[in-house]
């Protein structure tokens, strides 16, 4: 192994005069990469003429067929989170980014060569399984390094990593229209050469990033910090181990508080297109309905840094007490934006709602921070991650089935949303209930200081540089 | 030689934010073009 020894942890620590500015950008190496997935419906089309190419062939695969491959990873993304997080956050985040950006660059490759020989079993295996497994184990492998870093802004930080995830749809989708269209020939859409490119491309700046990222040496802190000498109310100074982590009644209640926020916000995001035109027949057009689209996505991305920033100043409980109230109230007040006719309430009331959306994503690492301490924070963020997963099937599911019975039971198109906004907004009431009941996690959930179980190199390895000198 | 590290870790930073902003910047401008559509 030695070959690959420069992907330990003991080799990724950082030498003096190393900025910590450096750490973020590496982990945005990544995120804006695996954020591609929020992309990947681009494709659907196309795929549904690889033999037809101008139209569909009975021999062409269904658009239900390919809505399984984002399933599938979304599904994996949750899975290999959850199994790999403490192998990712005993291994480094070098290693972790490196096996990432194989998995997904790998995952691209096949999915061409599934493209090439027409089997949709291969592109269910590469983009959905070796992909997804890229998503979840790209996703939380900067968190704790980014946590470590920032301890004074541990919101902000991993905010900006996780608003690379939101923000990679936007490098991904032109795109990957633009290689389609440079690819496009008579005889066949250019899909697969599109999948090359970017595999070799996003392999190409996820290994950058797994080359940039270090890890703070022993006892680093940043110039000018005193950590608090007590242990503040809700914020732990002590670690607690990734599976008791599961024990405690703080994670199942962090669980659903993701899960219930998320899953108020990812059924809107997918069906806001369609919404806005069917509450506004005649005001949004389908021209005008990708515009809102466009901006929520927009909202989303930023929400993610704004939101997971301000937790630092207000608390991580607060802000979600924020997204749950405030959610409650925009839910409730978008059936009344329906029934006057006001486009712009609508458009304000979900620019926020999905604002809240992103933000909940990012400002839960630093939660569970607060609760769990930061020595198995990346593994116990990949263990919530199954929330996520969850959140994906519950908010699409409540979204269109709602809408479909009330459709088929004679409520007008533009009334159909509206008792789903109403559940949306009793789902936050349960959220916002477990937020309530978070409390410190119970002493005897801490490790202690000679627990046999934790196998951290960081704890043991021997800096090659004393800690000082590492700037802020 | 503590000035000359200075440098070189600023052209570090340049280079490394450069590297993800630029096509970060890129999306986020192709998406308010397309996204202004909502006000046509």
């Amino acid at each position: 192994m030695g070959m690959l020894s420069f992907l330990d942890r003991e080799h990724t620590i950082a030498e003096p005069g190393f900025s910590r500015w450096l750490v973020p950008p590496a982990a945005l190496c990544v995120h804006l990469c695996i954020g591609q997935a929020y992309a990947f419906s681009v494709f659907n089309l196309p795929m549904t003429k690889l033999i037809g190419i101008t139209q569909s062939t009975p021999n062409d695969w269904k658009l239900t067929e390919l809505g399984w491959i984002f399933s599938i990873a979304i599904f994996f993304l949750g899975v290999s989170s959850a199994v790999f997080g403490r192998w990712v956050e005993e291994g480094g985040p070098r290693r972790a980014m490196f096996t990432a950006a194989i998995c997904w660059a790998g995952g691209f490759l096949i999915s061409a060569l599934g493209v090439y020989a027409h089997a949709l079993w291969l592109i269910y295996l590469g983009y959905g399984v070796l992909g997804g497994i890229a998503l979840g184990i790209g996703y939380i492998s900067p968190v704790s390094t980014l946590i470590k870093w920032f301890p004074d802004r541990p919101g902000m930080a991993t905010g900006m990593a996780i608003m690379g995830f939101g923000g990679g749809a936007f490098i991904a989708s032109p795109l990957s229209v633009w290689l389609m269209s440079k690819f496009n020939t008579s005889t066949h859409v250019g899909v697969a050469e599109t999948f090359i490119v970017l595999g070799v491309v996003y392999f190409f700046f996820m290994i950058v990033g797994s080359i940039i990222v270090r890890v703070p040496a022993p006892g680093w802190k940043p110039e000018g910090y005193t950590p608090p000498a007590t242990a503040r109310k809700l914020i732990t100074k002590n670690d607690v181990f990734v599976y008791d982590a599961l024990k405690t009644p703080q994670f199942w209640l962090i669980w659903w508080i993701l899960c219930l926020n998320v899953t108020a916000g990812i059924g809107v995001l997918g069906q806001a297109s369609a919404m806005s035109q069917e509450m506004f027949p005649g005001h949004i057009t389908p021209v005008a309905a990708a515009g809102f689209v466009g901006l929520m996505s927009l909202f989303n991305m930023g929400g993610r840094f704004v939101w997971a920033s301000t937790s630092d100043y207000i608390g991580r409980r607060n802000t979600y007490f924020v997204f749950m109230v405030l959610g409650f109230f925009l839910y409730c007040a978008v059936p009344y934006t329906g029934s006057i006719g006001s486009v712009v309430g609508f458009v304000c009331a979900f620019l926020v709602i999905i604002s809240m959306y992103g933000g909940g994503f990012s400002t839960v690492p630093a939660y569970l921070k607060d609760m769990f301490g930061t020595r198995y924070v990346g593994a116990i963020h990949g263990l919530l991650l199954t929330a996520w997963s969850a959140a994906g099937i519950f908010g699409p599911v409540l979204v269109n089935y709602i809408r479909e019975y009330n459709v088929t039971h004679g409520v007008p198109k533009a009334q159909a949303y509206n008792t789903t906004m109403y559940i949306m907004a009793g789902l936050l009431v349960i959220g916002f209930i477990c937020n309530a009941l978070v409390r410190a996690v119970s002493e005897r959930f801490h490790m202690q200081p000679d627990d046999p179980r934790a196998h951290d190199v960081m704890a043991t390895a021997t800096p090659k540089t004393a800690p000082v000198g590492a700037r802020a | 030689m503590a000035t000359q590290t200075d440098s070189s870790m600023k052209v570090k930073l340049i280079l490394a934010w450069g590297f993800v902003g630029i096509p970060l910047a890129w999306g986020v401008i192709q998406t308010i073009i397309n996204s202004m559509k909502l006000f046509q």
